[in-house]
């Protein structure tokens, strides 16, 4: 186990090299799903305080 | 093409996909990452450091994947003027971009033990760092804009003067001595990478390139409603202001 985390000495690199890679894609889609939801709710404030339209 | 102009439908189309691209992106990382850290050998010369391919190549392969999905968008926009294209690519560019960072820094991490050096001003490096800036550059001007349509226009040819700089990297490493290795997968005559690193290789190419599609399903969808609330903050204050005709875009 400790075998495989030490890479063969290179761990100093390889673990970064996948901590990177990992923060920033989930960041990135944590980051776009907390985009779209905060668009959702900003439409969803305005179509409500929109006057509604008269029904025929 | 003109059928999913419509936002609606497109939305249809996006929320049918999602679920799909989402477990696929899921099933192809973690096969990928088992057979990357896992089963597979360590390389004669580099060891244990090969594994850092299975995350650096995949990315370099979607930042130049992803850049090309924002220069065709952008021909797209600026040719048919199709709505939803500007929408894309900007919903793909801060993606691309990112992929172009993990790229650099894995290749960096990787770089430092087996080169002796954490950057090198070869052909290849240089260039996909250009990468990054034009990805950074496309992204500024979209958004330097009132109106987000002229943004994503001046964006879009941006975009298509720097796609030169995708075949400049791909064929950077033949056309110049360059300390990057050149290609051991994509080449004439097949791949020389063995099967035991082939298969991690493409798997995890397989997750980046759903991650990459259900992201951006993500980000049109803020797009496209970021752009309808846009317009609906024009009718309202147009229509709070009887007197005068507003002009939406100049």
């Amino acid at each position: 186990m400790s075998t495989f985390f030490a890479m063969g000495g290179y761990a100093a690199y390889v673990w970064p090299a996948y901590g990177v890679a990992a923060a920033v894609l989930i960041g990135v889609w944590i980051a776009s799903v907390r985009g779209l939801r905060a668009r959702e709710s900003e439409i969803e404030a305005v179509e409500a305080e929109r006057p509604r339209r008269e029904r025929r | 093409m003109h059928r999913y102009a419509n936002p609606a439908r497109f939305q249809r189309l996006s929320r049918a996909v999602f679920p799909w691209s989402a477990g696929l992106t899921v099933l192809f990382l973690g096969l990928g990452l088992w057979f990357a850290l896992f089963d597979s050998p360590p390389d004669y010369q580099q060891g244990e450091t090969v594994r850092i391919m299975y995350i650096h190549v995949p990315a370099a392969w979607m930042s130049l994947f992803a850049y090309t999905c924002v220069a065709v968008a952008s021909a797209v926009l600026l040719v048919w003027k199709h709505p939803l294209a500007e929408l894309a690519a900007r919903a793909m560019a801060p993606v691309g971009a990112s992929f172009t960072a993990v790229c650099l820094i894995t290749g960096s991490l990787w770089g430092e033990p087996m080169w002796g050096t954490w950057w090198v001003w070869d052909a290849r490096l240089t260039s996909v760092l250009v990468l990054f800036f034009l990805y950074l550059g496309y992204i500024a001007l979209a958004n330097a804009f009132d109106d987000p349509t002229r943004g994503g226009r001046a964006a879009a040819i941006l975009a298509l003067v720097g796609v030169v700089n995708v075949p400049i990297i791909k064929f950077s490493v033949d056309w110049w001595n360059t300390l990057h290795q050149p290609a051991s997968v994509m080449r004439l005559g097949g791949p020389t990478i063995d099967p035991s690193m082939l298969r991690p290789l493409l798997l995890m190419a397989l997750g980046f390139t759903f991650y990459f599609l259900t992201v951006t399903l993500i980000r049109i969808r803020a797009e496209i409603l970021a752009r309808r609330l846009r317009a609906l903050q024009f009718a309202a204050g147009a229509a709070a202001e009887p007197s005068g005709i507003r002009q939406a875009s100049a």
